[in-house]
């Protein structure tokens, strides 16, 4: 290590550096937003669960429940939510497929991993929506 | 493998759970896009083609693998406090394999009722 690398590093970690934490006011860049979202997604996809294995054994319970778990999918509550999980879902989806190509060494150089995120940021929705016009 | 490389085992299973999880999901909105169940009958047969049945099982299964892997990981980096991290991890280990028999329960149990 050269001497004025060691001279950075020293500044870089010395105890009068400014702590700076508010969620809020820090600049995250896109690929942070992303990364902070996949986490947000994966923990609102958990927490959907139950609701979710509810309704596949309402729609599976016979004729009736098949009938109500589709009206409940087309009410305003019912699309609602599954526009919602499904918006949750992709954009999981598509950030992990992201994660994986990155791991995979593709797409790491730097105009290119922004320009992902934010095409993983926007497709997400846009595909919830389609695909809720589509299925509902 | 050793207890130190867990954390290797961990990222490795999240990894190869996610890319099943990505293949079936894409399979179900294909599916529903493409030739709906109109009615009860055409939902409950395609749930008891044991392909399907076998691979939503298995979806319900790694799903929830990888949800405790990722919850996991979130509860290590954000709860310091080990005690309650340890209440945490159980609590969702708990209802995680809840949701596993639940959903075992839900599609093999109208099976059975219909095979005998």
């Amino acid at each position: 290590m050269d001497i004025e690398t060691k001279k950075t590093l020293n500044t870089m970690t010395n105890n009068t550096r400014p702590v700076f934490l508010n969620p809020l006011l820090i600049a995250l860049p896109i690929a942070g937003v992303l990364s902070i979202a996949h986490r947000m997604t994966g923990i609102l996809l958990v927490l959907s669960l139950p609701a979710l294995i509810w309704l596949l054994g309402y729609s599976l319970s016979g004729a009736e429940g098949f009938n109500g778990s589709r009206d409940l999918l087309h009410g305003p509550i019912g699309s609602g939510g599954l526009f919602l999980l499904l918006w949750a879902l992709l954009h999981h989806l598509l950030a992990g497929i992201r994660y994986l190509l990155i791991d995979a060494g593709i797409g790491i150089e730097r105009p290119v991993y922004r320009i992902s995120a934010l095409l993983v940021l926007i497709s997400a929705p846009i595909l919830a929506n389609y695909l809720v016009g589509k299925l509902v | 493998m050793s207890r130190s490389a867990s954390g290797l085992r961990a990222w490795l299973l999240q990894r190869l759970t996610a890319l099943y999880l990505a293949g079936f999901f894409i399979y179900l909105i294909l599916y529903f896009h493409f030739s709906p169940p109109k009615d009860y009958g055409a939902w409950i047969a395609w749930v008891d083609d044991p392909l399907n049945g076998v691979a939503l099982l298995l979806f319900i299964a790694t799903a929830l693998l990888h949800a405790w892997v990722g919850v996991r990981d979130i509860l290590f980096d954000y709860v310091p406090l080990f005690p309650l991290r340890l209440a945490l991890l159980g609590l969702v280990g708990f209802a995680l394999v809840a949701c596993g028999f639940w959903s075992l329960r839900i599609i093999l149990v109208p099976l059975l009722v219909r095979i005998w």
